[in-house]
């Protein structure tokens, strides 16, 4: 099925969880925080959430700023 | 030098350093221990993957408490996901919140601003809104139950310094929670001036980090704030249109 992680399209596995959307990009977790279709997903649920045909996942970090 | 308290938190440094601007992280470095601050703001952006160091490891070892902003947000709404994407990844309801008008004058939208701010409150936010030099607006946010109010000097990046000191001390009588001026400050004695107007912090990041030397500025800046603080304390000389003899005339 097709995702888009961070404004990328991604083909990925049907019934892909957010933890595994999130190894799609980087093995960081700390630091890290997940929107899927803008409401943010907890970390302590990354791993039972599964995601959507065309779920549009955002994932943030810190960077400089302000 | 007094304590700074937000929320009932103390903090020694009245110079909160943004982290914006700094052309490595090793010059930032330098500058942030070099500004002796205690707190400083990050923006909250998608994972680059091929990014190398993080602000948040400068931050961390140099014990130095964050502050994520909603700089990009142009929506209440997306000030509010914002707000809550940086608390779940750096674990702080603390939140400076920045929601810009337009791109060219990057001013705060008063009322996106308001309106996230009563959202992200009722969230369980701590919430430290960027403002214009507006009392009125000021004392609304505050109403509102923000933990402090930061009311700009000038445009951001602009280093024009403070525009208007007859609203920040306007802003300053009437505030029950710390007012932290934020933006516009070009040079060290814009930071003292708005310590001098009754500000109880100043927030900058491009006077230091496109200051040629940022390290040395941002030791200017530090300067700077106390400088500001202790005259503000000590109480100035009231301003005279003739002079007035400090040695005696008899």
């Amino acid at each position: 099925m097709k995702l888009t992680i961070n404004g990328a399209a991604h083909e990925v596995p049907e019934g892909i969880t957010v933890a595994q959307a999130v190894r799609e990009l980087t093995e960081q977790t700390t630091g890290v925080a997940v929107a899927v279709n803008d409401e943010v997903v907890r970390r302590g649920a990354w791993e039972s959430t599964a995601l959507d045909e065309g779920d549009r996942v955002e994932v943030l970090t810190a960077v400089q700023g302000g | 030098m007094d304590d700074l308290i937000i929320a009932g938190e103390k903090f020694a440094s009245r110079l909160i350093m943004g982290t914006g601007g700094a052309p490595s992280l090793e010059v930032l470095d330098r500058a942030l221990v070099a500004s002796a601050t205690e707190l400083t703001t990050v923006a909250m952006r998608r994972l680059d993957p091929g990014a190398r160091g993080s602000v948040l490891d400068v931050l961390k070892k140099r014990d130095i408490r964050v502050l994520p902003n909603t700089a990009g947000c142009f929506t209440a709404g997306e000030a509010v996901l914002t707000a809550r994407l940086a608390r779940e990844a750096l674990d702080t309801n603390w939140v400076k919140l920045e929601v810009i008008a337009d791109e060219r004058t990057l001013l705060p939208d008063p009322i996106e601003t308001f309106d996230a701010a009563e959202r992200l409150v009722a969230d369980g936010f701590v919430v430290l809104p960027y403002i214009g030099d507006d009392p009125a607006l000021a004392r609304r946010l505050e109403q509102a139950g923000c933990a402090a109010v930061m009311p700009l000097g000038a445009p951001i990046g602009s280093g024009l310094g403070i525009r208007n000191p007859h609203n920040i001390e306007l802003i300053v009588e009437a505030a029950g929670v710390p007012v932290i001026l934020d933006a516009g400050i070009g040079t060290a004695s814009d930071a003292a001036l708005a310590m001098e107007l009754g500000c109880d912090a100043v927030l900058l990041a491009t006077a230091v980090t496109r200051a040629r030397d940022p390290e040395l500025m941002a030791g200017a800046m530090r300067l700077a704030v106390e400088s500001g603080r202790m005259a503000r304390q000590a109480g100035r000389i009231p301003k005279r249109h003739h002079a007035l003899a400090s040695s005696p005339m008899d």
